[in-house]
């Protein structure tokens, strides 16, 4: 393999890896702080134990993203240095905002919450929580409009042989960015919602913790049953703008090939990508696309014969990524829409607590196959339209390469065992018993 | 000034926070196998630093960061040169990490043997290695006019790139072993102040080696000669060595741990200052050289990144301290039966 191969996979690997532990810190801190206000306003300890139990299974996974995250951010430099040549001058300061704002904010102040509990008044404990997560959130918006820059550049100008900054508060407020913060911010609920509906339910099968765990569950709840239904309509808003910023990622999408008016969604289409059609394709419903595109059924979808064959991104995987995405977002909606109708009856079904307890990775796969379609879709293009992923990668030995591929496969795959290991035996310990 | 100038000694300074905040972080886990000596005091070591240790990394992102914003080039050309070192230096901070959290989560001595392993490989391998960076940064490292680095990591280890590598560990060494002086008492903070006091010679020797190589090494000095208020910095940086020998011995620690910090910030701004603008000396060809004015980002990207580092610097810096102050106090029994410590 080449640099430019083995240096995708390296980013693929540790980007994949970092996002197994964000969304649950978006998510798990805003849970935890809400979790945290309840005992502070009602002194009930049953809270209290709750933000400890919560507390200690969110440090373990946040450890494990902070230290995943450094990696990334250097990784620009050390493999794709010709990217950060032509980029920098937009891209880094994105990330510098990022740590300068928001993730001092975030690490300091967390060490507070972890030491602080006897320094600090239970007021300014529980603010000191919200702060975290209001960090944390602040950390994604700056990441991702780094990363919507990518997906759709704006407010730049081409001179001295690179992209330079035009309009700072079109890049700040790109209208992607805005898309992808909310997808991503939704998709975080979900998991964190999930992560504790699941766990919840591991307990409420064995009856044990029953008051705790069933006030976990619903407040859980709460936030998967909304941000389930939201991010469907999020998810459409999102795609239908494709059309307009990325139309070959939208075309992939739905292994749409022939541009066409009236264009359609199979029921299951097979992509031929090589030949650039589909090699089967059943169950056509006509103007579908264009409807979810356009909100017109007779408008024209551009196809992906219209691009040449070196713009086009990898069509099979973005189209089952995308799929597969799309079902069990719709999984995750019908299943918390149960659970709210049995919000009041829960021990009574261990089937659909069972459910719950093995439906805790589906949202863990469904926002990894979410990244898969935005950056496998955004192919060949590593900022989309602008410069090729093969001409931004670093000079730099395979061998080199080569030997830190295997050195991430190795770390992250002992980190992210043992990692799990210890959030599921804590997760299973249950809370204090005192 | 102006401000490609501005922003070449902000850039330095960050790194230089870095080196003053997490470095002791970093002692500590270098010196954990030898001051440890049973698992309470292992605990009051990691504890000394647990609720510091990851914001005091943040600078480091941020270094990274604001490298990446302001001069995009030198990011570029840096860390593709320095790639292994940069890896080797970013694993070890990953498995020292997650030490701290990973370690007392199992009841068991080989699980924490291994985390105490794990933090001692991911604590002495960044302090050396980034004395090694930069002092090879100092000299000079062989890139061409694209900015392709002709070497491997074995190129960056000669004698002036090892020298950093164990000046840098020593002064983090020192560092680490005064932090524990505050944070403990009794025979821990004994051995703690022997060992600061006792690795402070071998760190003078190193420091001044150091000086006198870089008269050989590098042409560091050349802006020393030409403007000679600036051997001011040098003497500063001296006289805070020295000072903590001095505050050592008069057992005031939090004195001593200021003039050791003063010491890192002195010996980072030491070889930039003497190169600037230069930021990496190419040695292949001084043409080749990135500069601050040759890899700078465009002007606007520095006038918004300058009013936000004006801005969130001092902040960061306030609130910094503010936890500093919270934890100034000695790691107490009480505190390590928390639930939460590590």
């Amino acid at each position: 393999m080449d640099v430019l191969m083995l240096s995708r996979l390296q980013f693929a690997v540790a980007t994949f890896f970092h996002f197994l532990f964000v969304p649950l810190t978006l998510g798990l801190s805003i849970l935890v702080a809400f979790m945290e206000t309840k005992y502070v306003r009602s002194g009930d300890e049953t809270y209290l134990k709750m933000t400890k139990f919560w507390g200690k299974l969110f440090l373990i996974n946040f450890t494990i993203g902070v230290v995943t995250g450094l990696t990334l951010e250097f990784q620009f430099g050390t493999n794709w240095s010709n990217y950060s040549m032509f980029m920098g001058d937009i891209f880094g300061s994105l990330l510098a905002i990022e740590a300068l704002g928001f993730f001092f904010l975030e690490s300091i102040l967390l060490g507070v919450w972890i030491f602080g509990w006897k320094k600090i008044s239970k007021t300014a404990h529980a603010i000191v929580m919200w702060l975290v997560a209001f960090a944390a959130t602040g950390s994604a918006v700056w990441i991702l409009t780094a990363n919507a820059w990518m997906q759709h550049p704006v407010g730049y100008v081409i001179r001295n042989g690179r992209a330079e900054l035009a309009n700072f508060a079109q890049v700040a407020l790109n209208p992607f960015a805005i898309l992808m913060l909310t997808h991503t911010l939704f998709a975080s609920y979900i998991i964190s919602a999930f992560f504790v509906m699941g766990i919840s339910a591991y307990h409420l099968i064995r009856k044990q913790h029953v008051d705790f765990f069933t006030r976990s569950f619903r407040i859980a709840l709460v936030l998967g049953l909304v941000f389930s239904f939201a991010e469907i309509v999020e998810g459409h808003m999102h795609g239908a703008d494709l059309a307009h910023s990325q139309p070959t990622k939208l075309a992939a999408l739905e292994s749409h090939w022939q541009t066409s008016k009236n264009a359609p969604i199979y029921l299951f289409a097979l992509p031929d990508d090589a030949n650039g059609k589909n090699r089967v394709e059943i169950g056509p419903i006509p103007g579908l696309l264009s409807l979810l595109a356009y909100h017109n059924m007779s408008a024209e979808v551009k196809g992906l014969a219209d691009f040449p064959a070196d713009e086009r991104p990898p069509v099979l995987i973005t189209h089952f990524a995308f799929r597969a995405m799309v079902g069990l977002g719709f999984y995750f909606a019908l299943v918390t829409l149960i659970g709210w109708l049995k919000r009041n009856s829960l021990l009574e079904s261990p089937w659909y607590l069972k459910l719950m307890l093995y439906s805790t990775p589906l949202p863990y796969i469904a926002t990894e196959l979410g990244w898969t379609v935005a950056e496998v879709g955004r192919q060949p293009w590593i900022v989309y339209g602008l410069m090729k992923t093969k001409d931004a990668v670093s000079s730099i030995a395979a061998s080199q390469v080569a030997v830190t591929l295997v050195g991430f496969i190795c770390v992250y795959g002992l980190l992210g065992a043992i990692g799990f290991y210890l959030i599921i035996k804590k997760a299973i310990k249950g809370p204090a018993a005192d | 000034m102006d401000l490609q100038a501005i922003w070449y000694f902000l850039w330095v300074l960050l790194w230089a926070v870095y080196f003053a905040t997490d470095g002791f972080d970093l002692g500590i886990g270098a010196l954990l196998p030898f001051l440890g000596k049973n698992d309470e005091e292992k605990r009051v070591m990691y504890n000394s630093i647990g609720p510091l240790w990851d914001g005091n990394e943040v600078w480091l992102i941020t270094a990274g960061g604001v490298t990446f914003a302001a001069f995009p080039l030198m990011y570029a050309v840096m860390f593709s040169s320095l790639y292994s070192a940069l890896m080797l230096i970013l694993f070890a901070l990953i498995i020292r990490g997650v030490s701290f959290e990973f370690r007392g989560k199992i009841d068991s001595p080989g699980w924490k043997k291994l985390w105490d392993f794990c933090l001692f490989i991911g604590s002495i391998v960044p302090s050396f290695l980034f004395g090694v960076a930069f002092a090879n940064i100092f000299q000079g490292i062989p890139i061409d006019d694209k900015g392709v680095y002709h070497g491997t990591l074995l190129t960056l280890l000669n004698p002036y790139g090892i020298l950093g590598g164990a000046l840098f560990f020593l002064l983090f060494l020192v560092h680490g072993a005064v932090w524990l002086s505050i944070k403990s008492d009794g025979d821990l903070h004994d051995r703690a102040a022997r060992t600061a006091s006792g690795l402070w010679p071998v760190l003078l020797v190193v420091a001044v080696v150091f000086l006198v190589a870089s008269k050989f090494t590098t042409p560091i000095y050349d802006n020393y000669t030409t403007h000679p208020p600036l051997f001011l910095l040098i003497l500063i940086t001296v006289l805070a060595l020295l000072g903590v020998k001095l505050f050592l011995s008069m057992k005031n620690y939090w004195t001593a741990w200021f003039s050791s910090a003063i010491t890192i910030v002195g010996a980072t701004f030491f070889g930039f200052v003497g190169l600037f603008p230069n930021m990496l000396p190419s040695s292949l060809n001084p043409a080749f050289s990135l500069t601050a004015y040759n890899a700078s980002s465009s002007r606007l990207t520095l006038q918004i990144m300058f009013t936000l580092a004006v801005i969130f610097v001092p902040v960061v810096l306030a609130y910094q301290i503010w936890v500093y102050s919270m934890f100034r106090h000695k790691v107490s029994k009480e505190e390590l039966g928390y639930d939460e410590a590590y």
